[in-house]
Order: C-alpha cells, then sequence, then structure tokens
C-alpha cells in the first residue's frame, strides 16, 4: 500500500473493526484485544513506521499516517469500520473522520490527545526516561508495577525506543496536537465515544472536554480510577463500551 | 601547525552556585535561567572576549569558539556574536567557530550570510566548523532528531552553494526551500571560507568529513579511540582515492601552563571544578540520559571507538554515564567529592589534562603530536573554575615558551598544518594573513 509494507494482527468475528495502537506501538494481543475480538473482527496494523510496518520517509505529521489508513481500509475493503483509536491512534482516527465520515462509521477515541489543551499540557515522552513515560500511563506506580513487573522487559523496551523514533518523525512538533482539528471536527457527524480515565496523567482532563464539545455526536465515558492507558487497567470495562457504541443505531442527522 | 586557544566559556557565578568547589550538579533540564545574573554574564563575556585578544599578541594563529545552548558551562549560545566582535578586533588570528549547530536553523541561509559577513569584516580569518549537536541543542531550539542527519547534510549543501554559486537559484530540498537564493554578501575567502568539523562520536560524521576532504577535530577523546578514529578517516580518504595528512586532523586537548609545578597542579585541578562541560571526565555535572537518547538522533551503529560504549560520556571516561543523577542536589555546600579528587591524579596520567611549567609540559604535548599526528591543534584552557588571572599566567606563559617549542617541534614531525597544505588539494593555501606575513 503506497508502497509500503503493513503488518497486521487479525482475531475474532463480527462487525469489522480497526484499532489503531499508542505510539508505543503493538506490543502483542492483549486481554482488549480478546475482549474486542468476541463481537469483533479485528484488525490491529502497526500504524505505518512502527512495529513492523515500513517506515513512509515522507511522512512528516500524524495525518499522513491517517491518510495512509483510509487507504488501508478501502485496501481491505472495510466500509464504514468501526475505528478505534488508543491514545495517539485516536489522534490519528479522529483525522481520518475529518477526511472521510462515509469510511468511518463509529469513532472511539480512548485516552486521545490530539487538540491543544486550553488548561494543562499533555505529559512530553520525549523529555522523560521512555520507561518512566509509560509507567505515568498507569493511575499509579503500584499497578504500573502490577502491568508491567518490577523489571520491564528489555525487549518491551526495545521496541518502545524503535516506535519513539518514528512518533518525533510525525508529532515531534507541535506535540501531539494539529491546531486544524478543532475548526474541521464540527462537520464530523460520526457517532464517537470518549473513553478517558478520570486518574490520566497524561492527557489533561481539557482534551476530552474539548473533543466532547467539537464533535456534534460524541459522548464522554470517565473511568473514574483508570490512568491513561484505560484499555489496559480496564479491558473489558472499555470493550463492552466500545460493542454498545457500535451497536448503537445511527443517530438521526440533525443536518442543516 | 595551526596552534589555537579554546575554552568553553563557563558561566561562572558563586551565587548561583553552580560554581567552585560548593557547585550544585549541572544537570541538563533540571536548572533553570532564574538563576542568570546578566551583570556577571557581562562581566564574563568581556573577560573572554580580552583574552582571546591577549592570546592573539601572545601569538597562538587561531581562538576557537563553540556553541551550547541552555546550559551554564558554555556561554557560546550566539557564537556568531562573538565571532563578529573578534573579526574587528583582532588582526591576525584565525576565528575558528567549531561549530555552529546546522541541524537546528530553521533558515540555514541567514547563517549563510552571518558567517560571509564575518569572514569580511575579519579579512579572510574565518574558519567555519558545523556540528550535530548533542540532544540538547535539539531540545532547546526544538529541532526534531531523526532528522538531524538529514538537516546537517542538506544545510551544509545549501551554504556551500551560496557561497560558491552565483544567484539568484532556488532551493527546493527536503527540509529547506527557498524561492530566491541570492545573499548580498560573498566570503571573503574564495571559494569559501575553511571548514573544519569538530566530533566526538559520529562515524557517519567521520566518513562524510573525509569524503569533503575537511579537516575532522576531535573534542577532547582519549588519546587512543581518537587514534582509531583518525584512522577510519584515513582508511575513508584512501577509497576517496587520497592520502590523508596531518592537514586533515585536528584536535583539541586540555593543557594549562603555570608558573611552578604546584601553582600548575593546583591551578589545573578547578578544570573539573565550576561549572565545565558536564560530557568531561570528573566534572561535577550529570548527563541527562533523556537528552543523549532522543529518539532517532544517533544511529547507534554508527559509533566512533570514542563513543562505542554509548555516548561521548563515556568516551572521555565520565563515570556517572548512564545514572538518571539528582538534579535537584540537596547538599549543594558540600565538600569536593572525592571522586573528582582522584579522577584529577588520574586524568594527568592519562593525557586528559595537562598541566605544569612549561618545561614539564611541552614534553607531554609532544607525546601527543606524535601519537595522533594532528596539523592543527587547540589548548583548552581557562575553563570551569579558572580565573582571569589563572587564563591570563597561563597564555603568557605558551607564548613566551611553549607556543615556540611547538612549533620547532611540528617542523620536525612534520606535521603541516591546512594553511600550509590545503586539505582539499594538497597546494599551500594563500590566505590573506599569509600574503600579509610574506610583506
Amino acid at each position: 500500500m503506497a508502497g509500503l509494507r503493513i503488518r497486521s494482527m487479525r482475531g475474532g468475528s463480527g462487525v469489522p473493526l480497526l484499532l489503531l495502537h499508542r505510539s508505543t506501538g503493538n506490543t502483542g494481543w492483549s486481554e482488549f484485544h480478546e475482549c474486542l475480538s468476541t463481537n469483533f473482527e479485528v484488525d490491529v496494523p502497526d500504524l505505518p513506521g512502527y512495529g513492523q510496518s515500513t517506515l513512509p520517509e515522507w511522512a512528516r505529521e500524524p495525518r499522513d499516517l491517517a491518510i495512509l489508513m483510509l487507504q488501508y481500509l478501502r485496501k481491505r475493503d472495510l466500509r464504514a469500520a468501526s475505528v478505534v483509536g488508543l491514545g495517539f491512534g485516536g489522534f490519528i482516527a479522529a483525522h481520518m473522520a475529518t477526511m472521510d465520515a462515509e469510511s468511518v462509521g463509529r469513532l472511539v477515541l480512548v485516552g486521545s490527545p490530539g487538540l491543544r489543551p486550553e488548561e494543562g499540557e499533555i505529559m512530553d515522552q520525549m523529555l522523560i526516561e521512555h520507561a518512566a513515560y509509560v509507567k505515568a500511563g498507569f493511575r499509579d506506580e503500584e499497578t504500573a508495577t502490577r502491568h508491567l513487573g518490577e523489571e520491564i522487559d528489555p525487549n518491551l523496551l526495545a521496541l518502545w525506543q524503535f516506535n519513539r523514533v518514528m512518533t518525533a518523525r510525525i508529532a515531534w512538533k507541535p506535540y501531539m496536537f494539529d491546531p486544524r482539528l478543532p475548526a474541521l471536527l464540527p462537520e464530523v457527524r460520526t457517532p464517537t465515544l470518549l473513553v478517558y480515565g478520570g486518574a490520566d496523567r497524561v492527557i489533561p482532563p481539557a482534551i476530552p472536554a474539548r473533543y466532547a464539545s467539537t464533535l456534534p455526536n460524541a459522548r464522554l465515558e470517565l473511568i473514574p480510577e483508570a490512568g491513561h492507558l484505560v484499555e489496559v487497567e480496564e479491558p473489558e470495562v472499555v470493550a463492552g463500551l466500545v460493542h454498545a457504541h457500535a451497536l448503537q443505531s445511527q443517530p438521526t442527522s440533525t443536518r442543516t | 601547525m595551526l596552534i589555537g586557544h579554546f575554552t568553553e566559556r563557563p558561566y561562572q557565578d558563586p551565587n548561583s552556585q553552580y560554581f567552585g568547589a560548593t557547585g550544585r550538579n549541572i544537570q541538563d533540564l533540571s536548572i533553570s535561567n532564574a538563576d542568570y545574573d546578566p551583570k556577571i554574564g557581562s562581566a564574563l563575556y568581556n573577560r573572554y572576549l580580552d583574552e582571546r585578544v591577549y592570546a592573539e599578541e601572545m601569538g597562538f594563529d587561531a581562538v576557537m569558539l563553540n556553541e551550547h545552548h541552555s546550559t551554564p558551562f558554555c556561554m557560546g549560545g550566539v557564537v556568531n556574536v562573538e565571532a563578529s566582535i573578534l573579526a574587528r578586533i583582532t588582526d591576525k588570528v584565525k576565528i575558528v567557530i567549531n561549530g555552529n549547530v546546522l541541524p537546528i536553523w530553521d533558515d540555514p541561509l541567514w547563517l549563510a550570510e552571518e558567517l560571509a559577513t564575518i569572514d569580511m569584516i575579519s579579512e579572510g580569518r574565518l574558519v567555519t566548523g558545523w556540528v550535530r549537536g548533542t540532544g540538547r541543542e535539539s531540545v532547546a531550539h526544538n529541532a526534531q532528531p531523526p532528522f538531524n542527519w538529514a538537516r546537517f547534510q542538506e544545510a551544509h549543501d545549501l551554504i556551500l552553494k551560496a557561497w560558491t554559486t552565483p544567484g539568484p537559484f532556488r532551493w527546493e530540498g527536503d527540509h529547506y526551500q527557498y524561492r530566491y537564493v541570492n545573499p548580498w554578501m560573498r566570503p571573503y575567502q574564495q571559494p569559501h571560507p575553511m571548514i573544519m568539523i569538530p566530533g566526538v562520536l559520529s562515524r557517519n560524521t567521520v566518513e562524510w568529513a573525509a569524503k569533503h576532504r575537511y579537516p575532522y577535530v576531535m573534542l577532547a577523546t582519549r588519546l587512543e579511540p581518537t587514534k582509531q578514529s583518525f584512522d577510519y578517516y584515513r582508511e575513508v580518504a584512501t577509497s576517496e582515492g587520497y592520502e590523508a595528512g596531518s592537514e586533515h586532523i585536528g584536535y583539541l586537548f586540555k593543557v594549562h601552563v603555570d608558573e611552578t609545578e604546584e601553582l600548575a597542579y593546583e591551578t589545573g585541578k578547578k578544570f573539573l571544578e565550576g561549572p565545565g562541560n558536564i560530557f568531561l571526565e570528573g566534572s561535577r555535572g550529570v548527563v541527562s540520559p533523556v537528552l543523549q537518547n532522543l529518539p532517532g538522533l544517533t544511529d547507534r551503529n554508527n559509533l566512533l571507538p570514542t563513543g562505542q560504549v554509548g555516548i561521548a560520556a563515556a568516551s572521555r571516561g565520565h563515570s556517572d554515564l548512564g545514572k538518571s543523577g539528582d538534579g535537584a542536589d540537596p547538599a549543594p555546600s558540600g565538600p569536593p567529592r572525592p571522586a573528582a579528587q582522584a579522577g584529577y591524579d588520574e586524568q594527568l596520567e592519562n593525557y586528559t589534562i595537562i598541566t605544569g611549567t612549561p618545561k614539564t609540559v611541552i614534553p607531554k604535548i609532544r607525546h601527543v603530536l606524535e601519537t595522533l599526528r594532528p596539523g592543527s591543534i587547540f589548548f583548552w584552557d581557562g575553563d570551569g573554575a579558572m580565573t582571569h588571572e589563572d587564563s591570563m599566567r597561563s597564555l603568557r606563559l605558551f607564548g613566551s615558551d611553549v607556543i615556540p617549542a611547538v612549533r620547532e617541534m611540528a617542523d620536525e614531525l612534520d606535521l603541516p598544518g591546512p594553511y600550509e597544505k590545503s586539505p582539499a588539494d594538497a597546494r599551500p593555501v594563500d590566505t590573506p594573513a599569509a600574503v600579509e606575513a610574506s610583506d
């Protein structure tokens, strides 16, 4: 696709669902993937430049990956798919919806950046040790240790380190937001679910609030105790919300 | 041989406690410029400029400046301003900028204009040098680390073309685009100023410098890995079809000269005190692993022998490598660390620091010249916690004893510098200064 090789993991059966990973990348078939696969045919590509997908040398911003992912949906003949973006993947999914609302049947953003927060700052993964950044994704130190262990697997660290290069190529500045999105999102009528952790230490609450007020068909679900990595901490809860959202009927349009 | 003088121009401020034996740790990303006192800054800039003028009087061929950002160990954030002033207030010395951090310039044509202006004001005495910078520089001016090397190369190509090709022309590159390149200034030296490439650890850069036949200046790295890096330069040169000589090899190393051995020993210790370069052995600073590890900044498969263990700090024997450090040192008023003290004697033994009277310093310099065979050397002095008086005593003795002896040595060892034998074509360089000298 566009001269790139895209690697993806697939599983489950049901309605097609495209799942876009976080800036840390795909770390394998997780509990969250498993929960989704009971109701969906889940497709989890490595975003171009991440993991085992080819790096598009020319890409300079997250929107470039959104274009590629729309091409990917067409190539795979996935129409009006549910697109679930985790973290940075949600930033890309939001761009996809602004460009081609037909292709994105349902949109879910989980702990995603993409907008400049009116208050607070997005935690900068470039200026702290990456392991510390990932740990900050959990609600607290104890939860982080429970998921990552006392010693983080060196393979995992190496993968993060590798993926970070692509993030620096396309999201170094502006860091994790696009000033064009607020102008474009009001036209996105795709039913959108926003899932954020109430104890998110990476994304300030101003961002989900702004998504909720800018997108005309969005609903915000705050998981009070969860950190930034909501789907890791609460896989069943998030998968359940995604399922309910994907199955809900198309809202009556209020087009003017 | 080209003999130059260098200091990083540390921000010495007793009040900020980033100075002297009671110094707080300097760790990138952990200190605030709230502590910066512009009155002290003013006095220091003027002091360092005065010392450069005196270096010229004492017979140095060159004064070298460097550029770092957001750190107390080097005040050269806007090094071209210092170079511009030196262009006017000195008469003979080469003004070596080693170097401008190319990838952080969003408008390198502006840099081409500045450098050409400096070259004209100095009547052809600019030696321009370009570096890729450390993570600190990328962060300080928010340049994307993964494009560092590509931007370095493209900015270089653009500047060279702007200097050597009559305008106007267009530049539609990957990282820089200009619809009208036609600067209304051209460098005094033709076809362009002498270029030197300083470095520490990037194999790519050495290879690139050798391919362009630019002299490569290793910056205060240990002798053995430095020698290996120069061997790599020679290897590339051979495959490029030319033989690299001393004119292609430069070395910066720490030398302090003083009136007595005791005074030299005590003053040399100050290299390790005060706000010295945090990368250097025995330094009080702490290297930030985050900044050394910015995504995509350095291809880890392309490190020189000086950097194979990981980062520049280690190549210079820095013991704090990899530790996250404690930026907010809770005990800033403690005594000097014994580690730094022990490190000092060791460094005197392994030539990381040379200090003494001219009598003891000269044979050590000879050892360095015999080992590395450089055509350009830069004595790094007046740094860390050294005072103006310390610097001036040393400069005077360099002038009276050391420089004349080193010149004889260079002749005897046949180490021509880049002005005696052009790195580009091995011919003598007909510089304005050389013409003047033969008058």
